[in-house]
Protein backbone atom coordinates (compact mmCIF):
# COMPACT_ATOMS: atom_id res chain seq x y z
CA UNK A 1 0.00 0.00 0.00
CA UNK A 2 1.60 3.03 -1.21
CA UNK A 3 0.72 6.06 1.24
CA UNK A 4 -1.97 8.52 0.12
CA UNK A 5 -1.02 11.89 -1.16
CA UNK A 6 -4.27 14.13 -1.65
CA UNK A 7 -2.55 17.13 -2.56
CA UNK A 8 -2.64 15.65 -6.35
CA UNK A 9 -6.06 16.28 -6.42
CA UNK A 10 -5.66 19.76 -5.35
CA UNK A 11 -3.34 20.52 -7.91
CA UNK A 12 -5.78 19.07 -10.45
CA UNK A 13 -8.80 20.15 -9.03
CA UNK A 14 -9.04 23.36 -12.07
CA UNK A 15 -9.64 20.23 -14.37
CA UNK A 16 -11.63 18.12 -12.18
CA UNK A 17 -13.78 21.78 -11.70
CA UNK A 18 -14.16 21.84 -15.27
CA UNK A 19 -15.19 18.34 -15.63
CA UNK A 20 -17.22 18.73 -13.19
CA UNK A 21 -19.34 21.92 -15.02
CA UNK A 22 -19.52 19.39 -17.94
CA UNK A 23 -21.34 16.77 -15.52
CA UNK A 24 -23.67 19.67 -14.42
CA UNK A 25 -24.35 21.27 -17.74
CA UNK A 26 -25.47 17.94 -19.11
CA UNK A 27 -27.62 17.18 -16.14
CA UNK A 28 -29.45 20.79 -16.84
CA UNK A 29 -29.90 20.12 -20.60
CA UNK A 30 -31.26 16.86 -20.22
CA UNK A 31 -33.24 17.75 -17.92
CA UNK A 32 -34.94 20.74 -19.84
CA UNK A 33 -35.00 18.08 -22.94
CA UNK A 34 -35.91 15.52 -20.60
CA UNK A 35 -38.76 17.77 -18.86
CA UNK A 36 -40.02 19.06 -22.40
CA UNK A 37 -40.55 15.85 -24.52
CA UNK A 38 -41.51 13.87 -21.17
CA UNK A 39 -44.32 16.37 -20.65
CA UNK A 40 -45.28 15.96 -24.88
CA UNK A 41 -45.13 11.99 -24.39
CA UNK A 42 -47.10 11.88 -21.02
CA UNK A 43 -50.14 14.02 -22.85
CA UNK A 44 -50.15 12.30 -25.85
CA UNK A 45 -50.60 9.16 -23.54
CA UNK A 46 -52.96 10.72 -21.38
CA UNK A 47 -55.19 11.77 -24.83
CA UNK A 48 -54.71 8.59 -26.33
CA UNK A 49 -53.74 10.00 -29.49
CA UNK A 50 -54.25 6.78 -31.34
CA UNK A 51 -50.92 5.79 -33.57
CA UNK A 52 -49.14 7.99 -31.66
CA UNK A 53 -49.43 7.33 -28.12
CA UNK A 54 -48.84 3.25 -29.38
CA UNK A 55 -45.33 4.66 -30.44
CA UNK A 56 -44.77 6.63 -27.17
CA UNK A 57 -45.77 3.73 -25.20
CA UNK A 58 -43.11 1.35 -27.23
CA UNK A 59 -40.37 4.03 -26.68
CA UNK A 60 -41.00 4.65 -23.12
CA UNK A 61 -40.76 0.91 -21.95
CA UNK A 62 -37.85 0.41 -24.30
CA UNK A 63 -35.60 3.00 -23.04
CA UNK A 64 -37.13 2.23 -19.30
CA UNK A 65 -35.82 -2.06 -20.09
CA UNK A 66 -32.46 -1.65 -21.67
CA UNK A 67 -29.60 -0.66 -19.73
CA UNK A 68 -28.36 3.20 -20.33
CA UNK A 69 -25.07 2.30 -21.44
CA UNK A 70 -26.19 0.05 -24.41
CA UNK A 71 -28.68 3.45 -25.23
CA UNK A 72 -25.10 5.24 -25.54
CA UNK A 73 -23.77 3.08 -27.61
CA UNK A 74 -26.55 2.74 -29.77
CA UNK A 75 -27.18 6.40 -30.15
CA UNK A 76 -22.90 7.22 -30.49
CA UNK A 77 -23.88 5.14 -33.64
CA UNK A 78 -27.19 5.70 -34.79
CA UNK A 79 -27.17 9.58 -34.48
CA UNK A 80 -24.34 10.07 -36.89
CA UNK A 81 -26.50 8.12 -39.48
CA UNK A 82 -29.88 9.79 -38.63
CA UNK A 83 -28.08 13.22 -39.03
CA UNK A 84 -26.81 11.80 -42.50
CA UNK A 85 -30.32 11.03 -43.37
CA UNK A 86 -31.75 14.12 -42.96
CA UNK A 87 -28.93 16.29 -44.05
CA UNK A 88 -29.59 14.93 -47.30
CA UNK A 89 -26.68 13.58 -48.96
CA UNK A 90 -27.23 10.31 -46.97
CA UNK A 91 -23.42 10.32 -45.98
CA UNK A 92 -23.76 10.01 -41.77
CA UNK A 93 -22.38 13.30 -39.87
CA UNK A 94 -19.24 12.77 -37.31
CA UNK A 95 -20.84 14.62 -34.25
CA UNK A 96 -18.16 13.84 -31.68
CA UNK A 97 -19.41 12.07 -28.79
CA UNK A 98 -20.19 15.06 -26.99
CA UNK A 99 -23.16 15.83 -28.74
CA UNK A 100 -23.91 12.72 -28.48
CA UNK A 101 -23.94 12.17 -24.53
CA UNK A 102 -26.08 15.08 -24.92
CA UNK A 103 -28.61 14.18 -27.56
CA UNK A 104 -28.99 10.59 -25.74
CA UNK A 105 -29.25 11.98 -22.12
CA UNK A 106 -32.60 14.40 -23.38
CA UNK A 107 -33.91 11.39 -25.10
CA UNK A 108 -33.49 8.55 -22.55
CA UNK A 109 -34.32 10.96 -19.50
CA UNK A 110 -37.56 12.21 -21.61
CA UNK A 111 -38.55 8.48 -21.16
CA UNK A 112 -38.33 8.55 -17.48
CA UNK A 113 -39.99 12.39 -16.79
CA UNK A 114 -43.29 11.31 -18.91
CA UNK A 115 -43.77 8.14 -16.83
CA UNK A 116 -43.70 10.54 -13.64
CA UNK A 117 -45.95 13.46 -15.28
CA UNK A 118 -48.38 10.16 -16.77
CA UNK A 119 -48.70 9.23 -13.32
CA UNK A 120 -49.58 12.68 -12.15
CA UNK A 121 -51.90 13.60 -13.96
CA UNK A 122 -54.17 10.28 -13.70
CA UNK A 123 -54.04 11.53 -9.67
CA UNK A 124 -55.34 15.33 -10.98
CA UNK A 125 -59.20 15.42 -9.47
CA UNK A 126 -61.84 14.61 -11.93
CA UNK A 127 -63.53 17.18 -11.08
CA UNK A 128 -60.20 19.54 -11.76
CA UNK A 129 -61.57 18.99 -15.13
CA UNK A 130 -64.78 19.21 -15.24
CA UNK A 131 -64.60 22.88 -13.51
CA UNK A 132 -62.60 23.74 -16.63
CA UNK A 133 -64.82 22.53 -18.96
CA UNK A 134 -68.04 24.35 -16.67
CA UNK A 135 -65.36 27.49 -16.63
CA UNK A 136 -65.57 26.70 -20.70
CA UNK A 137 -61.91 26.28 -21.07
CA UNK A 138 -60.10 25.93 -23.84
CA UNK A 139 -58.22 22.31 -23.85
CA UNK A 140 -55.00 24.05 -23.85
CA UNK A 141 -55.74 26.57 -21.16
CA UNK A 142 -57.08 23.83 -19.20
CA UNK A 143 -53.34 22.10 -19.11
CA UNK A 144 -51.41 25.22 -19.29
CA UNK A 145 -52.89 26.87 -16.38
CA UNK A 146 -55.07 24.24 -14.52
CA UNK A 147 -53.60 20.69 -14.81
CA UNK A 148 -50.03 20.85 -15.31
CA UNK A 149 -49.02 23.15 -12.79
CA UNK A 150 -50.44 20.74 -10.27
CA UNK A 151 -48.96 18.19 -11.67
CA UNK A 152 -45.52 19.56 -11.79
CA UNK A 153 -46.17 20.43 -8.27
CA UNK A 154 -47.60 16.93 -6.83
CA UNK A 155 -44.55 15.14 -8.83
CA UNK A 156 -41.85 17.73 -8.25
CA UNK A 157 -40.09 15.42 -5.74
CA UNK A 158 -40.06 12.55 -7.41
CA UNK A 159 -38.86 14.72 -10.56
CA UNK A 160 -36.10 15.98 -8.92
CA UNK A 161 -35.11 12.88 -7.27
CA UNK A 162 -35.12 11.28 -10.90
CA UNK A 163 -33.30 14.32 -11.79
CA UNK A 164 -30.22 13.34 -8.90
CA UNK A 165 -30.23 9.88 -10.57
CA UNK A 166 -29.75 11.83 -13.75
CA UNK A 167 -26.84 13.48 -12.45
CA UNK A 168 -25.37 10.66 -11.07
CA UNK A 169 -26.05 8.87 -14.53
CA UNK A 170 -24.17 10.90 -16.22
CA UNK A 171 -21.05 9.45 -15.02
CA UNK A 172 -21.54 6.91 -17.60
CA UNK A 173 -20.64 8.90 -20.30
CA UNK A 174 -17.33 7.44 -19.12
CA UNK A 175 -17.91 4.95 -21.44
CA UNK A 176 -17.68 7.77 -24.49
CA UNK A 177 -14.76 8.68 -23.10
CA UNK A 178 -16.15 12.26 -22.52
CA UNK A 179 -14.19 14.67 -19.74
CA UNK A 180 -16.91 14.83 -17.12
CA UNK A 181 -16.04 14.37 -13.93
CA UNK A 182 -15.30 11.19 -13.46
CA UNK A 183 -13.49 11.01 -16.65
CA UNK A 184 -11.49 14.07 -15.74
CA UNK A 185 -10.60 12.36 -12.69
CA UNK A 186 -9.83 8.64 -14.43
CA UNK A 187 -7.43 10.39 -17.03
CA UNK A 188 -5.22 12.31 -14.36
CA UNK A 189 -5.51 9.10 -12.35
CA UNK A 190 -3.75 6.87 -14.84
CA UNK A 191 -1.06 10.06 -16.15
CA UNK A 192 -0.49 10.35 -12.23
CA UNK A 193 -0.48 6.81 -11.49
CA UNK A 194 -2.64 8.41 -8.69
CA UNK A 195 -6.19 6.09 -8.69
CA UNK A 196 -6.87 6.03 -5.26
CA UNK A 197 -6.45 9.25 -4.28
CA UNK A 198 -8.49 10.51 -7.52
CA UNK A 199 -11.11 8.14 -7.01
CA UNK A 200 -11.87 8.71 -3.62
CA UNK A 201 -12.29 12.27 -4.00
CA UNK A 202 -14.61 12.01 -6.81
CA UNK A 203 -17.03 9.78 -5.02
CA UNK A 204 -16.82 12.65 -1.79
CA UNK A 205 -17.66 15.26 -4.62
CA UNK A 206 -20.96 13.14 -5.91
CA UNK A 207 -21.55 12.15 -2.48
CA UNK A 208 -21.88 16.12 -1.14
CA UNK A 209 -23.88 17.11 -4.00
CA UNK A 210 -26.13 14.08 -4.32
CA UNK A 211 -26.75 14.38 -0.65
CA UNK A 212 -26.96 17.95 -0.34
CA UNK A 213 -29.43 17.92 -3.18
CA UNK A 214 -31.46 15.35 -1.54
CA UNK A 215 -31.34 17.66 1.33
CA UNK A 216 -32.86 20.35 -0.76
CA UNK A 217 -35.51 18.02 -2.14
CA UNK A 218 -36.64 16.62 1.41
CA UNK A 219 -37.01 20.24 2.42
CA UNK A 220 -39.19 21.06 -0.72
CA UNK A 221 -41.00 18.68 -0.28
CA UNK A 222 -42.07 19.59 3.37
CA UNK A 223 -42.80 23.46 1.57
CA UNK A 224 -44.33 23.23 -1.60
CA UNK A 225 -47.19 20.61 -0.91
CA UNK A 226 -50.24 21.57 -1.74
CA UNK A 227 -52.35 22.74 0.95
CA UNK A 228 -54.96 20.51 2.08
CA UNK A 229 -53.84 17.29 -0.35
CA UNK A 230 -52.79 13.99 1.08
CA UNK A 231 -49.31 13.89 2.37
CA UNK B 1 -29.98 -9.29 -40.08
CA UNK B 2 -28.67 -11.46 -37.47
CA UNK B 3 -27.21 -13.87 -39.56
CA UNK B 4 -23.86 -12.27 -38.65
CA UNK B 5 -24.26 -13.93 -35.38
CA UNK B 6 -24.38 -17.47 -37.00
CA UNK B 7 -20.73 -16.61 -38.32
CA UNK B 8 -17.42 -17.69 -37.25
CA UNK B 9 -15.02 -15.80 -35.12
CA UNK B 10 -11.36 -15.51 -34.56
CA UNK B 11 -11.20 -17.97 -32.10
CA UNK B 12 -13.75 -20.98 -33.57
CA UNK B 13 -16.46 -20.38 -32.01
CA UNK B 14 -19.91 -18.57 -33.58
CA UNK B 15 -21.04 -14.63 -32.39
CA UNK B 16 -23.41 -16.18 -30.76
CA UNK B 17 -21.68 -17.93 -28.59
CA UNK B 18 -20.11 -14.38 -27.23
CA UNK B 19 -23.65 -13.46 -26.30
CA UNK B 20 -24.46 -16.23 -24.78
CA UNK B 21 -21.34 -16.14 -22.47
CA UNK B 22 -22.21 -12.06 -22.16
CA UNK B 23 -25.92 -13.23 -20.92
CA UNK B 24 -24.39 -15.77 -18.70
CA UNK B 25 -22.59 -13.18 -16.80
CA UNK B 26 -25.15 -10.74 -16.68
CA UNK B 27 -27.43 -13.12 -15.63
CA UNK B 28 -24.86 -14.61 -12.64
CA UNK B 29 -24.22 -10.47 -11.47
CA UNK B 30 -27.87 -9.72 -11.49
CA UNK B 31 -29.31 -13.01 -9.84
CA UNK B 32 -26.62 -13.59 -6.88
CA UNK B 33 -26.08 -9.50 -6.52
CA UNK B 34 -30.01 -9.61 -6.04
CA UNK B 35 -29.67 -11.77 -2.66
CA UNK B 36 -26.65 -10.17 -1.58
CA UNK B 37 -28.78 -6.49 -1.88
CA UNK B 38 -31.80 -8.36 -0.68
CA UNK B 39 -30.54 -9.75 2.77
CA UNK B 40 -28.23 -6.62 3.60
CA UNK B 41 -31.38 -4.01 2.17
CA UNK B 42 -33.40 -5.83 4.51
CA UNK B 43 -31.30 -5.95 7.41
CA UNK B 44 -30.38 -2.02 6.64
CA UNK B 45 -34.03 -1.61 6.10
CA UNK B 46 -34.54 -2.70 9.60
CA UNK B 47 -32.52 -1.10 11.29
CA UNK B 48 -33.71 2.07 9.88
CA UNK B 49 -36.56 1.64 11.86
CA UNK B 50 -35.01 -0.07 15.26
CA UNK B 51 -35.43 2.52 18.51
CA UNK B 52 -31.61 2.27 19.19
CA UNK B 53 -30.21 5.62 17.69
CA UNK B 54 -26.94 4.01 17.01
CA UNK B 55 -28.45 1.67 14.61
CA UNK B 56 -30.27 4.10 13.37
CA UNK B 57 -27.67 6.26 12.37
CA UNK B 58 -25.29 3.95 10.79
CA UNK B 59 -28.57 2.44 8.90
CA UNK B 60 -29.33 6.03 7.59
CA UNK B 61 -25.09 6.20 7.41
CA UNK B 62 -24.47 3.18 4.90
CA UNK B 63 -28.18 4.26 2.57
CA UNK B 64 -26.70 8.05 2.19
CA UNK B 65 -23.49 6.40 1.07
CA UNK B 66 -24.37 3.54 -0.86
CA UNK B 67 -27.09 5.36 -2.68
CA UNK B 68 -25.12 8.96 -3.55
CA UNK B 69 -22.39 7.82 -5.14
CA UNK B 70 -22.82 6.99 -9.10
CA UNK B 71 -22.48 3.06 -9.52
CA UNK B 72 -19.52 3.23 -11.62
CA UNK B 73 -17.72 5.29 -9.34
CA UNK B 74 -18.73 2.97 -7.05
CA UNK B 75 -17.75 0.03 -9.19
CA UNK B 76 -14.01 1.80 -9.38
CA UNK B 77 -13.93 1.79 -5.61
CA UNK B 78 -14.57 -1.70 -5.41
CA UNK B 79 -12.07 -2.70 -8.63
CA UNK B 80 -9.38 0.17 -8.30
CA UNK B 81 -9.37 1.66 -4.90
CA UNK B 82 -10.11 -1.18 -2.32
CA UNK B 83 -7.13 -3.42 -3.10
CA UNK B 84 -4.79 -0.76 -2.62
CA UNK B 85 -6.17 0.37 0.63
CA UNK B 86 -6.20 -3.12 2.39
CA UNK B 87 -3.19 -4.64 4.04
CA UNK B 88 -0.38 -5.48 0.77
CA UNK B 89 -0.44 -9.01 0.74
CA UNK B 90 -4.14 -9.14 0.64
CA UNK B 91 -4.51 -6.35 -2.01
CA UNK B 92 -1.90 -8.89 -4.20
CA UNK B 93 -3.94 -11.59 -3.48
CA UNK B 94 -6.72 -9.96 -4.19
CA UNK B 95 -5.18 -8.46 -7.64
CA UNK B 96 -4.16 -11.99 -8.84
CA UNK B 97 -7.77 -13.74 -8.91
CA UNK B 98 -7.17 -14.76 -12.86
CA UNK B 99 -10.15 -13.46 -14.98
CA UNK B 100 -12.94 -13.39 -15.15
CA UNK B 101 -13.16 -13.64 -11.83
CA UNK B 102 -11.03 -10.55 -10.59
CA UNK B 103 -13.81 -8.14 -12.13
CA UNK B 104 -16.72 -10.70 -11.47
CA UNK B 105 -16.78 -10.07 -7.73
CA UNK B 106 -16.10 -6.24 -7.61
CA UNK B 107 -18.75 -6.52 -10.15
CA UNK B 108 -21.12 -8.52 -7.33
CA UNK B 109 -20.55 -6.87 -4.38
CA UNK B 110 -20.58 -3.35 -5.96
CA UNK B 111 -24.46 -3.88 -7.34
CA UNK B 112 -25.13 -5.89 -4.29
CA UNK B 113 -24.47 -3.67 -1.89
CA UNK B 114 -25.43 -0.48 -4.00
CA UNK B 115 -29.19 -2.07 -4.72
CA UNK B 116 -29.09 -3.00 -0.83
CA UNK B 117 -29.36 0.94 0.14
CA UNK B 118 -32.27 1.36 -2.61
CA UNK B 119 -34.23 -1.57 -0.70
CA UNK B 120 -33.33 -0.29 2.25
CA UNK B 121 -35.25 2.56 1.93
CA UNK B 122 -38.39 0.38 0.25
CA UNK B 123 -38.22 -2.08 3.39
CA UNK B 124 -38.10 1.42 5.71
CA UNK B 125 -41.02 2.60 3.78
CA UNK B 126 -43.17 -0.82 3.87
CA UNK B 127 -42.63 -1.12 7.80
CA UNK B 128 -43.28 2.41 8.23
CA UNK B 129 -46.67 2.05 6.92
CA UNK B 130 -47.78 -0.42 8.87
CA UNK B 131 -50.63 0.27 10.86
CA UNK B 132 -49.03 1.38 14.98
CA UNK B 133 -51.37 -1.02 16.17
CA UNK B 134 -49.68 -4.00 15.10
CA UNK B 135 -46.11 -2.50 17.08
CA UNK B 136 -48.31 -2.10 19.79
CA UNK B 137 -50.49 -5.23 20.01
CA UNK B 138 -46.82 -6.96 19.51
CA UNK B 139 -45.78 -5.08 22.84
CA UNK B 140 -48.81 -5.97 24.78
CA UNK B 141 -48.68 -9.55 23.82
CA UNK B 142 -45.13 -9.55 25.48
CA UNK B 143 -43.03 -9.75 22.62
CA UNK B 144 -39.60 -9.04 21.77
CA UNK B 145 -38.31 -6.85 19.42
CA UNK B 146 -36.41 -9.71 17.82
CA UNK B 147 -40.01 -12.02 17.20
CA UNK B 148 -41.98 -8.72 16.78
CA UNK B 149 -39.74 -8.00 13.78
CA UNK B 150 -39.47 -11.36 12.54
CA UNK B 151 -42.90 -12.91 13.01
CA UNK B 152 -45.29 -9.69 12.56
CA UNK B 153 -43.65 -6.77 11.23
CA UNK B 154 -41.59 -8.22 8.29
CA UNK B 155 -44.21 -10.29 6.98
CA UNK B 156 -46.43 -7.77 6.59
CA UNK B 157 -44.00 -5.08 5.07
CA UNK B 158 -42.23 -7.28 2.90
CA UNK B 159 -45.43 -8.58 1.15
CA UNK B 160 -46.39 -4.57 0.93
CA UNK B 161 -43.27 -3.89 -1.11
CA UNK B 162 -43.43 -6.12 -3.28
CA UNK B 163 -44.36 -3.94 -6.19
CA UNK B 164 -41.82 -1.75 -5.93
CA UNK B 165 -39.56 -4.19 -5.64
CA UNK B 166 -39.96 -4.46 -8.84
CA UNK B 167 -38.17 -1.53 -9.85
CA UNK B 168 -35.29 -2.81 -7.97
CA UNK B 169 -34.87 -6.30 -10.18
CA UNK B 170 -35.01 -4.25 -13.44
CA UNK B 171 -32.79 -1.57 -11.88
CA UNK B 172 -29.83 -4.44 -10.58
CA UNK B 173 -29.62 -5.96 -13.87
CA UNK B 174 -29.70 -3.18 -15.90
CA UNK B 175 -26.95 -2.08 -13.69
CA UNK B 176 -25.25 -5.14 -14.55
CA UNK B 177 -24.22 -3.56 -17.76
CA UNK B 178 -21.81 -1.09 -15.81
CA UNK B 179 -19.60 -3.72 -14.67
CA UNK B 180 -18.02 -3.44 -18.62
CA UNK B 181 -16.25 -0.65 -17.63
CA UNK B 182 -14.12 -2.85 -15.01
CA UNK B 183 -13.35 -5.41 -18.05
CA UNK B 184 -16.18 -7.75 -17.14
CA UNK B 185 -17.50 -9.13 -20.70
CA UNK B 186 -21.09 -8.98 -20.26
CA UNK B 187 -23.74 -8.75 -22.59
CA UNK B 188 -23.30 -5.16 -23.47
CA UNK B 189 -19.64 -5.64 -23.64
CA UNK B 190 -20.19 -8.70 -26.11
CA UNK B 191 -22.31 -6.54 -28.23
CA UNK B 192 -19.79 -3.85 -28.34
CA UNK B 193 -16.97 -6.48 -29.28
CA UNK B 194 -19.01 -8.15 -32.08
CA UNK B 195 -19.94 -4.72 -33.64
CA UNK B 196 -15.80 -4.35 -33.63
CA UNK B 197 -14.89 -7.37 -35.03
CA UNK B 198 -17.84 -7.83 -37.87
CA UNK B 199 -19.20 -3.53 -38.23
CA UNK B 200 -22.74 -5.66 -37.83
CA UNK B 201 -23.47 -2.86 -35.40
CA UNK B 202 -27.58 -3.17 -36.36
CA UNK B 203 -27.67 -7.22 -35.29
CA UNK B 204 -25.00 -6.74 -32.58
CA UNK B 205 -26.76 -3.94 -30.69
CA UNK B 206 -29.94 -5.43 -31.68
CA UNK B 207 -29.38 -8.89 -30.31
CA UNK B 208 -28.17 -7.50 -27.17
CA UNK B 209 -31.68 -4.61 -26.88
CA UNK B 210 -34.08 -7.93 -27.71
CA UNK B 211 -32.50 -9.94 -25.17
CA UNK B 212 -32.49 -7.28 -22.23
CA UNK B 213 -36.27 -6.74 -23.32
CA UNK B 214 -36.74 -10.14 -22.70
CA UNK B 215 -35.15 -9.98 -19.22
CA UNK B 216 -37.31 -7.11 -18.59
CA UNK B 217 -40.20 -8.99 -19.56
CA UNK B 218 -39.52 -11.99 -17.45
CA UNK B 219 -38.20 -9.82 -14.36
CA UNK B 220 -41.58 -7.93 -14.45
CA UNK B 221 -44.02 -10.97 -15.08
CA UNK B 222 -42.16 -12.71 -12.50
CA UNK B 223 -42.22 -9.73 -9.85
CA UNK B 224 -46.13 -9.70 -10.82
CA UNK B 225 -46.64 -13.09 -9.81
CA UNK B 226 -44.92 -12.94 -6.55
CA UNK B 227 -47.02 -9.70 -5.94
CA UNK B 228 -50.31 -11.85 -6.55
CA UNK B 229 -48.90 -14.85 -4.56
CA UNK B 230 -48.08 -13.21 -1.69
CA UNK B 231 -50.32 -9.96 -1.68
CA UNK B 232 -52.20 -9.14 1.59
CA UNK B 233 -55.88 -9.86 1.27
CA UNK B 234 -57.54 -6.17 1.01
CA UNK B 235 -54.26 -4.27 0.42
CA UNK B 236 -53.88 -1.81 -2.64
CA UNK B 237 -53.49 -3.79 -5.68
CA UNK B 238 -50.27 -3.69 -7.38
CA UNK B 239 -49.32 -2.23 -10.10
CA UNK B 240 -50.26 -5.19 -13.11
CA UNK B 241 -53.35 -2.43 -14.15
CA UNK B 242 -51.47 -0.04 -15.82
CA UNK B 243 -48.50 -1.76 -16.64
CA UNK B 244 -45.55 0.07 -15.17
CA UNK B 245 -43.25 -0.57 -12.67
CA UNK B 246 -43.88 3.47 -11.32
CA UNK B 247 -45.77 3.33 -8.09
CA UNK B 248 -48.57 5.58 -8.53
CA UNK B 249 -49.33 5.11 -5.12
CA UNK B 250 -46.26 6.89 -4.00
CA UNK B 251 -47.43 10.01 -6.14
CA UNK B 252 -50.84 10.52 -4.59
CA UNK B 253 -50.10 8.95 -0.63
CA UNK B 254 -46.38 8.38 0.02
CA UNK B 255 -46.18 5.48 1.71
CA UNK B 256 -43.75 6.52 4.76
CA UNK B 257 -45.65 9.54 5.29
CA UNK B 258 -49.30 8.08 4.30
CA UNK B 259 -49.80 6.63 8.30
CA UNK B 260 -49.35 9.81 9.83
CA UNK B 261 -53.49 9.92 9.15
CA UNK B 262 -53.86 6.63 11.26
CA UNK B 263 -51.22 7.39 14.26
Amino acid sequence: MNSLDFSIVLQAWPYLWSGLLFSLSLTAAAFLVGMFLGTLFALVQHFELRVLSQLVRSYVALMRSIPLILVLFWFFFLVPIVLGHLSGNGRPVPVGATYTAFITFGLFEAAYYSEIIRVGLRAVNKGQFEACQALALSTFDTYRHVILPQVFRVASPIILSQTIILFQDTSLVYVLSLTDLLGAASKLAQLHGRLVEMYLAVAVVYLIISCAASQFVASLRKKYAIAGARR
Amino acid sequence: MFTVLLEKTVDGQRYIDWLVSGLGWTLALAFFGWWIAFAVGVVVGIGRTVQNPFFRALARLYVEIFRNIPVLVQMFLWYFVLPELLPTTMGDWIKQIPPPWGTFFPALWCLGLYTAARIAEQVRAGIEALPRGQDEAAAALGLSGYVTYRHIILPQALRLIVPSLTSEVMGIYKNTSVALTIGLMELTAQARQISDATFQTFAAFGAATLIYLALALIAYQAMMLIDKAVRIPGAAPGREADGSDFDAVKLENPVPKGMEIVK
